[in-house]
Protein backbone atom coordinates (compact mmCIF):
# COMPACT_ATOMS: atom_id res chain seq x y z
CA UNK A 1 0.00 0.00 0.00
CA UNK A 2 2.86 2.35 0.89
CA UNK A 3 6.28 1.91 -0.66
CA UNK A 4 9.22 4.10 0.24
CA UNK A 5 12.35 3.42 -1.79
CA UNK A 6 15.86 4.70 -1.18
CA UNK A 7 14.73 8.05 0.17
CA UNK A 8 17.44 10.54 1.05
CA UNK A 9 16.88 13.92 2.59
CA UNK A 10 19.55 16.42 3.60
CA UNK A 11 18.81 19.77 5.20
CA UNK A 12 21.10 22.67 4.25
CA UNK A 13 23.07 20.53 1.76
CA UNK A 14 26.56 21.68 0.91
CA UNK A 15 26.91 23.88 3.99
CA UNK A 16 28.64 23.41 7.32
CA UNK A 17 25.21 22.85 8.82
CA UNK A 18 24.36 20.05 6.39
CA UNK A 19 22.22 17.55 8.24
CA UNK A 20 21.32 14.16 6.82
CA UNK A 21 17.79 13.53 8.08
CA UNK A 22 17.04 10.45 5.98
CA UNK A 23 19.85 8.22 4.81
CA UNK A 24 18.64 5.81 2.12
CA UNK A 25 15.42 4.74 3.82
CA UNK A 26 13.28 2.02 2.28
CA UNK A 27 10.07 0.72 3.79
CA UNK A 28 7.06 -1.24 2.55
CA UNK A 29 3.67 -1.35 4.18
CA UNK A 30 1.06 -3.92 3.17
CA UNK A 31 -2.60 -2.88 3.18
CA UNK A 32 -3.83 -2.67 6.77
CA UNK A 33 -0.33 -2.59 8.26
CA UNK A 34 -0.10 -0.52 11.42
CA UNK A 35 3.55 0.35 12.00
CA UNK A 36 4.76 2.13 15.12
CA UNK A 37 7.94 4.19 14.73
CA UNK A 38 10.31 4.92 17.59
CA UNK A 39 13.72 6.57 17.79
CA UNK A 40 15.60 9.30 19.61
CA UNK A 41 15.17 13.01 18.95
CA UNK A 42 16.41 13.99 15.52
CA UNK A 43 16.33 10.40 14.23
CA UNK A 44 14.33 11.47 11.18
CA UNK A 45 10.88 10.16 12.11
CA UNK A 46 8.99 13.37 11.42
CA UNK A 47 11.02 13.94 8.26
CA UNK A 48 10.01 10.49 7.02
CA UNK A 49 6.32 11.27 7.59
CA UNK A 50 6.70 14.67 5.93
CA UNK A 51 8.30 13.08 2.88
CA UNK A 52 5.41 10.63 2.64
CA UNK A 53 2.86 13.45 2.99
CA UNK A 54 4.67 15.70 0.53
CA UNK A 55 5.21 18.62 2.89
CA UNK A 56 8.92 17.90 2.33
CA UNK A 57 10.38 16.84 -1.01
CA UNK A 58 13.10 14.18 -0.73
CA UNK A 59 16.42 14.73 -2.49
CA UNK A 60 16.14 11.31 -4.10
CA UNK A 61 14.10 8.15 -3.86
CA UNK A 62 10.45 7.43 -4.56
CA UNK A 63 7.21 7.26 -2.63
CA UNK A 64 4.38 5.09 -3.95
CA UNK A 65 0.88 4.88 -2.57
CA UNK A 66 -1.24 1.96 -3.72
CA UNK A 67 1.05 1.51 -6.70
CA UNK A 68 0.87 5.15 -7.76
CA UNK A 69 4.10 7.15 -7.83
CA UNK A 70 3.36 10.29 -5.80
CA UNK A 71 6.96 11.48 -5.45
CA UNK A 72 6.35 14.57 -7.55
CA UNK A 73 2.92 15.44 -6.18
CA UNK A 74 2.58 18.39 -3.81
CA UNK A 75 1.13 17.89 -0.34
CA UNK A 76 -2.39 19.02 -1.20
CA UNK A 77 -2.49 16.71 -4.21
CA UNK A 78 -1.48 13.72 -2.09
CA UNK A 79 -3.92 14.69 0.62
CA UNK A 80 -6.66 12.64 -1.04
CA UNK A 81 -4.73 9.50 -0.08
CA UNK A 82 -3.31 10.60 3.27
CA UNK A 83 -4.81 11.53 6.64
CA UNK A 84 -2.58 13.17 9.23
CA UNK A 85 -2.65 14.00 12.91
CA UNK A 86 0.11 16.13 14.38
CA UNK A 87 1.66 16.49 17.81
CA UNK A 88 0.22 19.96 18.33
CA UNK A 89 -3.56 19.68 18.91
CA UNK A 90 -4.01 23.10 17.25
CA UNK A 91 -2.46 21.93 13.99
CA UNK A 92 -5.22 19.64 12.75
CA UNK A 93 -8.27 21.92 13.00
CA UNK A 94 -9.35 25.44 12.05
CA UNK A 95 -9.87 27.18 15.43
CA UNK A 96 -12.27 29.94 14.34
CA UNK A 97 -14.60 27.60 12.54
CA UNK A 98 -17.22 25.39 14.12
CA UNK A 99 -16.89 21.69 14.84
CA UNK A 100 -19.38 20.85 12.09
CA UNK A 101 -17.60 23.09 9.59
CA UNK A 102 -14.28 21.42 10.39
CA UNK A 103 -15.85 18.00 9.91
CA UNK A 104 -17.48 19.09 6.65
CA UNK A 105 -14.13 20.23 5.27
CA UNK A 106 -12.55 16.94 6.30
CA UNK A 107 -15.32 14.94 4.67
CA UNK A 108 -14.53 16.61 1.33
CA UNK A 109 -10.96 15.34 1.44
CA UNK A 110 -9.48 15.27 -2.03
CA UNK A 111 -12.79 15.97 -3.75
CA UNK A 112 -13.51 18.87 -6.03
CA UNK A 113 -15.14 21.53 -3.84
CA UNK A 114 -18.09 23.41 -5.26
CA UNK A 115 -20.81 25.86 -4.32
CA UNK A 116 -22.97 23.48 -2.34
CA UNK A 117 -23.57 24.28 1.30
CA UNK A 118 -20.77 22.72 3.34
CA UNK A 119 -22.92 21.69 6.30
CA UNK A 120 -26.30 20.10 5.62
CA UNK A 121 -28.74 18.39 7.96
CA UNK A 122 -27.87 15.00 6.52
CA UNK A 123 -24.20 15.61 7.25
CA UNK A 124 -25.02 16.91 10.72
CA UNK A 125 -26.72 13.65 11.57
CA UNK A 126 -23.65 11.71 10.47
CA UNK A 127 -21.30 14.04 12.39
CA UNK A 128 -23.37 13.63 15.53
CA UNK A 129 -23.16 9.88 15.24
CA UNK A 130 -19.38 9.91 14.65
CA UNK A 131 -18.78 12.36 17.49
CA UNK A 132 -20.83 10.27 19.91
CA UNK A 133 -18.35 7.44 19.36
CA UNK A 134 -15.56 9.72 20.59
CA UNK A 135 -17.28 10.00 23.99
CA UNK A 136 -16.18 13.62 24.40
CA UNK A 137 -19.64 15.14 24.56
CA UNK A 138 -18.92 16.94 21.29
CA UNK A 139 -22.09 15.70 19.60
CA UNK A 140 -24.07 18.43 21.38
CA UNK A 141 -21.60 21.16 20.46
CA UNK A 142 -21.60 21.03 16.66
CA UNK A 143 -21.90 24.81 16.38
CA UNK A 144 -19.09 25.68 18.80
CA UNK A 145 -15.78 27.10 17.61
CA UNK A 146 -13.02 24.52 17.82
CA UNK A 147 -10.89 27.01 19.75
CA UNK A 148 -13.22 26.41 22.70
CA UNK A 149 -12.23 22.74 22.95
CA UNK A 150 -9.57 21.27 25.23
CA UNK A 151 -6.38 19.84 23.74
CA UNK A 152 -7.62 16.29 24.17
CA UNK A 153 -10.97 17.04 22.57
CA UNK A 154 -9.27 18.75 19.65
CA UNK A 155 -6.95 15.81 19.18
CA UNK A 156 -9.87 13.38 19.24
CA UNK A 157 -11.62 15.58 16.67
CA UNK A 158 -8.45 15.78 14.55
CA UNK A 159 -8.22 12.00 14.62
CA UNK A 160 -11.81 11.66 13.46
CA UNK A 161 -11.29 14.29 10.73
CA UNK A 162 -8.13 12.58 9.52
CA UNK A 163 -9.76 9.17 9.29
CA UNK A 164 -13.49 9.19 8.60
CA UNK A 165 -13.10 9.86 4.89
CA UNK A 166 -11.08 6.62 4.88
CA UNK A 167 -7.73 7.70 3.40
CA UNK A 168 -5.37 5.02 2.12
CA UNK A 169 -2.63 6.04 4.55
CA UNK A 170 -2.81 7.44 8.07
CA UNK A 171 0.21 9.33 9.46
CA UNK A 172 0.36 10.01 13.21
CA UNK A 173 3.27 12.04 14.56
CA UNK A 174 3.41 11.86 18.37
CA UNK A 175 -0.26 12.74 18.37
CA UNK A 176 -0.70 11.91 22.04
CA UNK A 177 2.52 13.55 23.28
CA UNK A 178 0.99 16.91 24.17
CA UNK A 179 -1.84 15.41 26.24
CA UNK A 180 -2.07 14.55 29.91
CA UNK A 181 -1.80 10.80 30.65
CA UNK A 182 -5.56 10.30 30.90
CA UNK A 183 -6.34 12.05 27.62
CA UNK A 184 -3.37 10.37 25.97
CA UNK A 185 -4.75 6.99 26.99
CA UNK A 186 -8.13 7.91 25.59
CA UNK A 187 -6.76 9.11 22.23
CA UNK A 188 -4.58 5.99 22.08
CA UNK A 189 -7.65 3.82 22.56
CA UNK A 190 -9.58 5.79 19.92
CA UNK A 191 -6.67 5.41 17.53
CA UNK A 192 -6.68 1.64 17.92
CA UNK A 193 -10.45 1.50 17.42
CA UNK A 194 -10.53 3.76 14.38
CA UNK A 195 -7.59 2.15 12.60
CA UNK A 196 -9.21 -1.23 13.19
CA UNK A 197 -12.65 -0.06 12.06
CA UNK A 198 -11.47 1.42 8.75
CA UNK A 199 -8.55 -0.99 8.28
CA UNK A 200 -6.22 1.96 7.70
CA UNK A 201 -2.59 1.51 6.69
CA UNK A 202 -0.86 3.48 9.41
CA UNK A 203 2.52 4.93 10.39
CA UNK A 204 2.56 6.13 13.99
CA UNK A 205 5.53 7.93 15.57
CA UNK A 206 5.74 7.78 19.35
CA UNK A 207 8.24 8.18 22.18
CA UNK A 208 6.13 6.00 24.43
CA UNK A 209 7.55 2.46 24.38
CA UNK A 210 4.43 0.87 25.85
CA UNK A 211 2.26 2.56 23.27
CA UNK A 212 4.62 1.48 20.48
CA UNK A 213 4.41 -2.11 21.66
CA UNK A 214 0.71 -2.17 22.40
CA UNK A 215 -0.51 -0.72 19.11
CA UNK A 216 0.04 -2.01 15.62
CA UNK A 217 1.38 -5.15 14.01
CA UNK A 218 4.93 -4.00 13.31
CA UNK A 219 7.54 -1.76 14.91
CA UNK A 220 10.52 0.07 13.45
CA UNK A 221 13.27 1.97 15.23
CA UNK A 222 15.08 4.83 13.54
CA UNK A 223 18.45 6.30 14.32
CA UNK A 224 20.36 9.03 12.52
CA UNK A 225 18.24 8.82 9.41
CA UNK A 226 18.19 5.05 9.13
CA UNK A 227 15.86 2.23 10.07
CA UNK A 228 17.95 0.22 12.52
CA UNK A 229 15.36 -2.25 13.77
CA UNK A 230 12.28 -3.75 12.12
CA UNK A 231 10.12 -6.10 14.19
CA UNK A 232 7.26 -8.06 12.65
CA UNK A 233 4.08 -8.88 14.57
CA UNK A 234 5.54 -11.94 16.20
CA UNK A 235 8.86 -10.39 17.24
CA UNK A 236 6.98 -7.35 18.43
CA UNK A 237 4.64 -9.35 20.63
CA UNK A 238 7.65 -10.85 22.38
CA UNK A 239 9.45 -7.54 22.78
CA UNK A 240 9.32 -5.58 26.04
CA UNK A 241 9.88 -1.89 26.82
CA UNK A 242 13.08 -2.90 28.56
CA UNK A 243 14.20 -4.82 25.50
CA UNK A 244 13.58 -1.77 23.31
CA UNK A 245 15.63 0.45 25.61
CA UNK A 246 18.46 -2.07 25.39
CA UNK A 247 18.24 -1.87 21.60
CA UNK A 248 18.43 1.91 21.87
CA UNK A 249 21.58 1.70 23.94
CA UNK A 250 23.03 -0.72 21.44
CA UNK A 251 22.58 1.53 18.37
CA UNK A 252 23.80 4.53 20.32
CA UNK A 253 26.83 2.55 21.45
CA UNK A 254 27.51 1.46 17.88
CA UNK A 255 27.27 5.04 16.71
CA UNK A 256 29.65 6.07 19.45
CA UNK A 257 32.12 3.36 18.47
CA UNK A 258 31.91 4.50 14.86
CA UNK A 259 32.68 8.06 15.75
CA UNK A 260 35.53 6.99 18.01
CA UNK A 261 37.04 4.92 15.23
CA UNK A 262 37.00 7.79 12.77
CA UNK B 1 -26.97 62.85 7.65
CA UNK B 2 -29.05 60.78 5.22
CA UNK B 3 -26.33 61.33 2.65
CA UNK B 4 -23.78 59.95 5.10
CA UNK B 5 -25.89 56.84 5.72
CA UNK B 6 -26.37 56.43 1.98
CA UNK B 7 -22.64 56.71 1.33
CA UNK B 8 -21.98 54.30 4.15
CA UNK B 9 -24.23 51.72 2.50
CA UNK B 10 -22.52 52.14 -0.88
CA UNK B 11 -19.05 51.97 0.63
CA UNK B 12 -20.17 48.86 2.53
CA UNK B 13 -19.69 46.94 -0.73
CA UNK B 14 -16.02 47.94 -0.67
CA UNK B 15 -15.75 47.19 3.05
CA UNK B 16 -17.15 43.69 2.49
CA UNK B 17 -14.37 43.16 -0.04
CA UNK B 18 -11.79 44.30 2.51
CA UNK B 19 -13.38 41.99 5.09
CA UNK B 20 -12.92 39.05 2.73
CA UNK B 21 -9.16 39.55 2.50
CA UNK B 22 -8.37 41.10 5.87
CA UNK B 23 -10.47 38.83 8.08
CA UNK B 24 -11.22 35.73 6.05
CA UNK B 25 -7.86 35.29 4.28
CA UNK B 26 -5.86 37.08 6.99
CA UNK B 27 -4.26 39.08 4.19
CA UNK B 28 -3.86 42.88 4.40
CA UNK B 29 -4.45 43.72 0.75
CA UNK B 30 -3.41 47.22 -0.27
CA UNK B 31 -4.51 46.70 -3.89
CA UNK B 32 -7.79 48.29 -2.83
CA UNK B 33 -6.70 51.92 -3.27
CA UNK B 34 -5.90 51.15 -6.90
CA UNK B 35 -8.69 48.74 -7.78
CA UNK B 36 -11.35 51.13 -6.43
CA UNK B 37 -10.25 53.73 -8.97
CA UNK B 38 -9.96 51.04 -11.63
CA UNK B 39 -13.63 50.25 -11.13
CA UNK B 40 -14.56 53.92 -11.26
CA UNK B 41 -12.53 54.57 -14.41
CA UNK B 42 -13.81 51.56 -16.32
CA UNK B 43 -17.41 52.42 -15.49
CA UNK B 44 -16.94 56.13 -16.32
CA UNK B 45 -15.16 55.56 -19.60
CA UNK B 46 -17.62 52.85 -20.55
CA UNK B 47 -20.63 55.06 -19.87
CA UNK B 48 -19.13 58.07 -21.66
CA UNK B 49 -18.47 55.91 -24.70
CA UNK B 50 -22.15 54.96 -24.78
CA UNK B 51 -22.24 51.59 -23.04
CA UNK B 52 -25.32 50.72 -20.98
CA UNK B 53 -24.43 51.66 -17.38
CA UNK B 54 -25.15 48.14 -16.12
CA UNK B 55 -22.68 46.68 -18.61
CA UNK B 56 -20.02 49.28 -17.78
CA UNK B 57 -20.49 48.52 -14.09
CA UNK B 58 -20.13 44.77 -14.70
CA UNK B 59 -16.93 45.38 -16.65
CA UNK B 60 -15.66 47.44 -13.72
CA UNK B 61 -16.23 44.44 -11.46
CA UNK B 62 -14.25 42.21 -13.82
CA UNK B 63 -11.45 44.79 -13.98
CA UNK B 64 -11.21 44.76 -10.19
CA UNK B 65 -11.08 40.96 -10.17
CA UNK B 66 -8.19 41.06 -12.63
CA UNK B 67 -6.35 43.51 -10.38
CA UNK B 68 -6.86 41.21 -7.39
CA UNK B 69 -5.60 38.29 -9.45
CA UNK B 70 -2.38 40.19 -10.21
CA UNK B 71 -1.72 40.77 -6.51
CA UNK B 72 -2.54 37.12 -5.86
CA UNK B 73 -0.12 35.90 -8.52
CA UNK B 74 2.65 38.16 -7.24
CA UNK B 75 2.08 36.72 -3.79
CA UNK B 76 1.57 33.02 -4.59
CA UNK B 77 3.70 32.50 -7.71
CA UNK B 78 6.19 35.31 -7.11
CA UNK B 79 6.40 34.53 -3.39
CA UNK B 80 6.33 38.23 -2.62
CA UNK B 81 5.05 39.23 0.80
CA UNK B 82 1.35 40.07 0.71
CA UNK B 83 1.65 43.68 1.83
CA UNK B 84 4.32 44.38 -0.76
CA UNK B 85 2.42 42.56 -3.52
CA UNK B 86 -0.61 44.76 -2.83
CA UNK B 87 1.42 47.96 -2.82
CA UNK B 88 3.09 47.03 -6.11
CA UNK B 89 -0.23 46.39 -7.83
CA UNK B 90 -1.68 49.54 -6.33
CA UNK B 91 1.16 51.68 -7.72
CA UNK B 92 1.00 49.99 -11.10
CA UNK B 93 -2.75 50.55 -11.22
CA UNK B 94 -2.25 54.29 -10.88
CA UNK B 95 -0.72 54.32 -14.35
CA UNK B 96 -3.22 51.80 -15.67
CA UNK B 97 -6.11 53.90 -14.41
CA UNK B 98 -4.70 57.01 -16.09
CA UNK B 99 -4.45 55.01 -19.32
CA UNK B 100 -8.06 53.87 -19.00
CA UNK B 101 -9.36 57.38 -18.41
CA UNK B 102 -6.88 59.15 -20.68
CA UNK B 103 -6.86 62.04 -18.23
CA UNK B 104 -7.08 62.56 -14.48
CA UNK B 105 -10.83 63.15 -14.34
CA UNK B 106 -13.82 61.90 -16.35
CA UNK B 107 -17.09 63.78 -15.67
CA UNK B 108 -20.41 61.95 -15.98
CA UNK B 109 -22.70 64.89 -15.38
CA UNK B 110 -24.81 64.67 -18.49
CA UNK B 111 -24.60 60.91 -18.90
CA UNK B 112 -27.30 58.49 -18.03
CA UNK B 113 -26.02 56.24 -15.19
CA UNK B 114 -27.42 53.67 -12.77
CA UNK B 115 -28.05 56.55 -10.35
CA UNK B 116 -29.80 58.82 -12.86
CA UNK B 117 -33.31 57.51 -12.09
CA UNK B 118 -32.76 58.34 -8.41
CA UNK B 119 -31.47 61.78 -9.24
CA UNK B 120 -34.27 62.50 -11.71
CA UNK B 121 -36.87 61.54 -9.13
CA UNK B 122 -35.03 63.75 -6.64
CA UNK B 123 -34.68 60.85 -4.24
CA UNK B 124 -30.98 61.15 -3.37
CA UNK B 125 -30.56 61.59 0.37
CA UNK B 126 -34.10 60.46 1.18
CA UNK B 127 -35.41 57.38 2.95
CA UNK B 128 -36.30 55.90 -0.42
CA UNK B 129 -32.75 55.92 -1.71
CA UNK B 130 -31.37 54.83 1.66
CA UNK B 131 -33.75 51.88 1.39
CA UNK B 132 -32.55 51.08 -2.12
CA UNK B 133 -28.89 51.19 -1.23
CA UNK B 134 -29.65 49.17 1.87
CA UNK B 135 -31.28 46.53 -0.32
CA UNK B 136 -28.19 46.40 -2.56
CA UNK B 137 -25.87 46.09 0.44
CA UNK B 138 -28.02 43.37 2.00
CA UNK B 139 -28.13 41.33 -1.23
CA UNK B 140 -24.34 41.44 -1.55
CA UNK B 141 -23.97 40.70 2.17
CA UNK B 142 -26.29 37.70 1.86
CA UNK B 143 -24.44 36.38 -1.19
CA UNK B 144 -21.11 36.71 0.59
CA UNK B 145 -22.36 34.98 3.75
CA UNK B 146 -23.87 32.18 1.65
CA UNK B 147 -20.62 31.79 -0.29
CA UNK B 148 -18.60 31.53 2.91
CA UNK B 149 -20.74 28.56 3.95
CA UNK B 150 -20.29 26.57 0.74
CA UNK B 151 -17.56 23.95 0.40
CA UNK B 152 -15.33 26.44 -1.40
CA UNK B 153 -16.16 29.13 1.14
CA UNK B 154 -15.23 26.86 4.05
CA UNK B 155 -11.93 26.06 2.33
CA UNK B 156 -11.28 29.78 1.88
CA UNK B 157 -11.97 30.50 5.55
CA UNK B 158 -9.68 27.67 6.62
CA UNK B 159 -6.99 29.04 4.31
CA UNK B 160 -6.94 32.13 6.51
CA UNK B 161 -7.42 30.24 9.76
CA UNK B 162 -5.11 27.23 9.43
CA UNK B 163 -3.56 26.82 5.97
CA UNK B 164 -1.54 23.70 6.85
CA UNK B 165 -4.66 21.96 8.05
CA UNK B 166 -6.73 22.66 4.95
CA UNK B 167 -3.85 21.68 2.66
CA UNK B 168 -3.76 18.35 4.45
CA UNK B 169 -7.36 17.91 3.28
CA UNK B 170 -6.46 18.49 -0.34
CA UNK B 171 -7.07 22.20 -0.85
CA UNK B 172 -4.62 24.28 -2.87
CA UNK B 173 -4.37 27.31 -0.60
CA UNK B 174 -2.77 29.38 -3.36
CA UNK B 175 -5.91 28.95 -5.46
CA UNK B 176 -8.05 30.02 -2.52
CA UNK B 177 -6.00 33.18 -2.08
CA UNK B 178 -6.26 33.98 -5.79
CA UNK B 179 -10.01 33.49 -5.72
CA UNK B 180 -10.43 35.51 -2.52
CA UNK B 181 -8.32 38.40 -3.78
CA UNK B 182 -10.19 38.43 -7.09
CA UNK B 183 -13.61 38.45 -5.40
CA UNK B 184 -12.52 41.07 -2.91
CA UNK B 185 -11.17 43.48 -5.49
CA UNK B 186 -14.16 42.78 -7.70
CA UNK B 187 -16.39 44.09 -4.91
CA UNK B 188 -14.08 47.05 -4.34
CA UNK B 189 -14.15 47.98 -8.05
CA UNK B 190 -17.91 47.53 -8.15
CA UNK B 191 -18.14 50.01 -5.30
CA UNK B 192 -15.81 52.40 -7.16
CA UNK B 193 -18.06 52.15 -10.21
CA UNK B 194 -21.17 52.98 -8.18
CA UNK B 195 -19.46 55.87 -6.39
CA UNK B 196 -18.32 57.37 -9.71
CA UNK B 197 -21.90 57.31 -10.94
CA UNK B 198 -23.21 58.60 -7.64
CA UNK B 199 -20.88 61.59 -7.47
CA UNK B 200 -20.93 62.16 -11.23
CA UNK B 201 -17.26 61.72 -12.05
CA UNK B 202 -14.27 59.40 -11.82
CA UNK B 203 -11.04 60.84 -10.53
CA UNK B 204 -7.53 59.39 -10.44
CA UNK B 205 -7.19 60.22 -6.73
CA UNK B 206 -10.54 58.88 -5.55
CA UNK B 207 -9.10 55.59 -4.28
CA UNK B 208 -6.51 57.12 -1.98
CA UNK B 209 -7.10 55.98 1.59
CA UNK B 210 -9.84 53.50 0.61
CA UNK B 211 -8.06 50.65 2.37
CA UNK B 212 -8.06 52.63 5.60
CA UNK B 213 -11.76 53.38 5.22
CA UNK B 214 -12.38 49.68 4.57
CA UNK B 215 -10.33 48.56 7.55
CA UNK B 216 -12.03 51.20 9.70
CA UNK B 217 -15.44 49.83 8.72
CA UNK B 218 -14.41 46.24 9.47
CA UNK B 219 -12.80 47.12 12.78
CA UNK B 220 -15.41 49.60 14.02
CA UNK B 221 -18.29 47.34 13.07
CA UNK B 222 -16.78 44.28 14.69
CA UNK B 223 -15.91 46.27 17.82
CA UNK B 224 -19.66 46.93 18.10
CA UNK B 225 -21.28 43.69 16.95
CA UNK B 226 -18.44 41.22 17.48
CA UNK B 227 -17.56 38.38 15.13
CA UNK B 228 -18.95 35.30 16.75
CA UNK B 229 -20.15 33.98 13.39
CA UNK B 230 -19.57 34.84 9.75
CA UNK B 231 -23.08 36.27 9.42
CA UNK B 232 -22.58 38.57 12.41
CA UNK B 233 -19.06 39.57 11.40
CA UNK B 234 -20.12 40.45 7.84
CA UNK B 235 -23.22 42.32 9.01
CA UNK B 236 -20.95 44.22 11.39
CA UNK B 237 -18.91 45.35 8.39
CA UNK B 238 -21.94 46.96 6.75
CA UNK B 239 -22.87 48.61 10.03
CA UNK B 240 -19.26 49.73 10.50
CA UNK B 241 -19.21 51.32 7.08
CA UNK B 242 -22.30 53.38 7.90
CA UNK B 243 -20.94 54.35 11.34
CA UNK B 244 -17.67 55.39 9.75
CA UNK B 245 -19.35 57.73 7.26
CA UNK B 246 -21.59 59.17 9.95
CA UNK B 247 -18.60 59.90 12.19
CA UNK B 248 -16.78 61.57 9.29
CA UNK B 249 -19.91 63.59 8.54
CA UNK B 250 -20.20 64.69 12.15
CA UNK B 251 -16.52 65.58 12.28
CA UNK B 252 -16.89 67.76 9.20
CA UNK B 253 -20.01 69.29 10.62
CA UNK B 254 -18.11 70.11 13.80
CA UNK B 255 -15.91 72.33 11.70
CA UNK B 256 -13.07 70.08 10.58
CA UNK B 257 -11.68 70.67 7.11
CA UNK B 258 -12.39 68.08 4.34
CA UNK B 259 -8.62 67.92 3.92
CA UNK B 260 -8.44 66.50 7.44
CA UNK B 261 -10.54 63.49 6.38
CA UNK B 262 -7.59 61.13 5.94
CA UNK B 263 -6.22 62.10 9.33
CA UNK B 264 -9.62 61.51 10.90
CA UNK B 265 -9.82 58.10 9.21
CA UNK B 266 -6.43 57.06 10.49
CA UNK B 267 -7.25 58.27 14.01
CA UNK B 268 -10.55 56.37 13.88
CA UNK B 269 -8.81 53.12 13.00
CA UNK B 270 -6.26 53.65 15.75
CA UNK B 271 -9.05 54.35 18.24
CA UNK B 272 -11.02 51.30 17.16
CA UNK B 273 -7.91 49.19 17.65
CA UNK B 274 -6.72 50.72 20.91
CA UNK B 275 -9.88 51.55 22.85
CA UNK B 276 -11.21 47.97 22.97
CA UNK B 277 -8.01 46.97 24.81
CA UNK B 278 -8.99 49.03 27.79
CA UNK B 279 -10.88 47.52 30.74
CA UNK B 280 -13.81 45.32 29.81
CA UNK B 281 -12.76 45.20 26.17
CA UNK B 282 -9.29 43.92 27.01
CA UNK B 283 -9.78 40.38 25.78
CA UNK B 284 -11.05 41.15 22.30
CA UNK B 285 -8.62 43.99 21.80
CA UNK B 286 -5.74 41.75 22.69
CA UNK B 287 -6.77 39.41 19.93
CA UNK B 288 -6.84 42.20 17.37
CA UNK B 289 -3.55 43.60 18.53
CA UNK B 290 -1.94 40.20 18.14
CA UNK B 291 -3.32 40.05 14.63
CA UNK B 292 -1.98 43.48 13.76
CA UNK B 293 1.49 42.81 15.20
CA UNK B 294 1.61 39.44 13.49
CA UNK B 295 0.88 41.29 10.24
CA UNK B 296 3.53 43.90 10.87
CA UNK B 297 6.13 41.25 11.58
CA UNK B 298 5.77 39.24 8.40
CA UNK B 299 8.97 39.34 6.34
CA UNK B 300 8.99 41.28 3.08
CA UNK B 301 9.97 38.36 0.87
CA UNK B 302 8.94 34.87 1.82
CA UNK B 303 11.10 31.82 1.65
CA UNK B 304 10.66 29.20 -1.00
CA UNK B 305 8.80 26.46 0.77
N1 LIG C 1 12.84 22.03 8.69
C1 LIG C 1 14.08 21.62 9.03
N2 LIG C 1 15.15 22.37 8.73
C2 LIG C 1 16.38 21.94 9.05
N3 LIG C 1 16.65 20.80 9.67
C3 LIG C 1 15.63 20.00 9.99
C4 LIG C 1 14.29 20.37 9.70
N4 LIG C 1 13.47 19.39 10.12
C5 LIG C 1 14.27 18.47 10.67
N5 LIG C 1 15.57 18.81 10.60
C6 LIG C 1 16.72 18.03 11.05
O1 LIG C 1 16.59 16.72 10.53
C7 LIG C 1 16.89 15.76 11.51
C8 LIG C 1 15.69 14.84 11.69
O2 LIG C 1 14.64 15.58 12.29
P1 LIG C 1 13.19 15.00 12.57
O3 LIG C 1 12.33 16.12 12.96
O4 LIG C 1 12.78 14.15 11.45
O5 LIG C 1 13.50 14.08 13.84
P2 LIG C 1 12.48 13.25 14.72
O6 LIG C 1 12.92 11.86 14.66
O7 LIG C 1 11.08 13.53 14.34
O8 LIG C 1 12.79 13.84 16.16
P3 LIG C 1 11.80 14.15 17.38
O9 LIG C 1 11.68 12.88 18.12
O10 LIG C 1 12.57 15.16 18.18
O11 LIG C 1 10.54 14.67 16.85
C9 LIG C 1 17.26 16.52 12.76
O12 LIG C 1 18.65 16.57 12.82
C10 LIG C 1 16.70 17.88 12.56
O13 LIG C 1 17.53 18.84 13.16
MG1 LIG D 1 9.41 14.55 15.28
Amino acid sequence: MLTIENVRMTFFPGTLNARVALDDVSLQLAPGDFVTVIGSNGAGKSTLLNVVAGTLRADSGTVRIDGRDVTRMSDHQRARYIGRVFQNPAAGTAPHMTIEENLAMALERGRRRGLRLGVTNAKRARFRQELTALEQGLETRLGDWVSLLSGGQRQALSLLMATFSEPKILLLDEHTAALDPQRAALVTRLTAEIVERFGLTTLMVTHNMDQALKLGNRLIMMHEGRIVLDLDAEAKSKMTAKGLLAEFEKVKGDALDDSLLQ
Amino acid sequence: MMIAVELGLIYAVMALGVYLTFRILDFADLTVDGSFTTGASIAAVGIVSGMPPALATSLALLGGMAAGLVTGLLHTRGRINGLLAGILTQIALYSVNLRIMGKANVPLLRESTLITPLKDADLVGTWASVGMFLAVAVVILALLVWFLHTDIGLAMRATGDNPDMIRSFGVNTDHQKLLGLALSNGLVALCGAIIAQYQGFADIGMGIGMIVAGLASVIIGQAVLGRSSVAIAATAVVLGSVLYRVVIYLALKAGLNPNDMKLISAVLVVLALVVPQWKGFARMGGFMRRRMTAMAETPLVEKEG
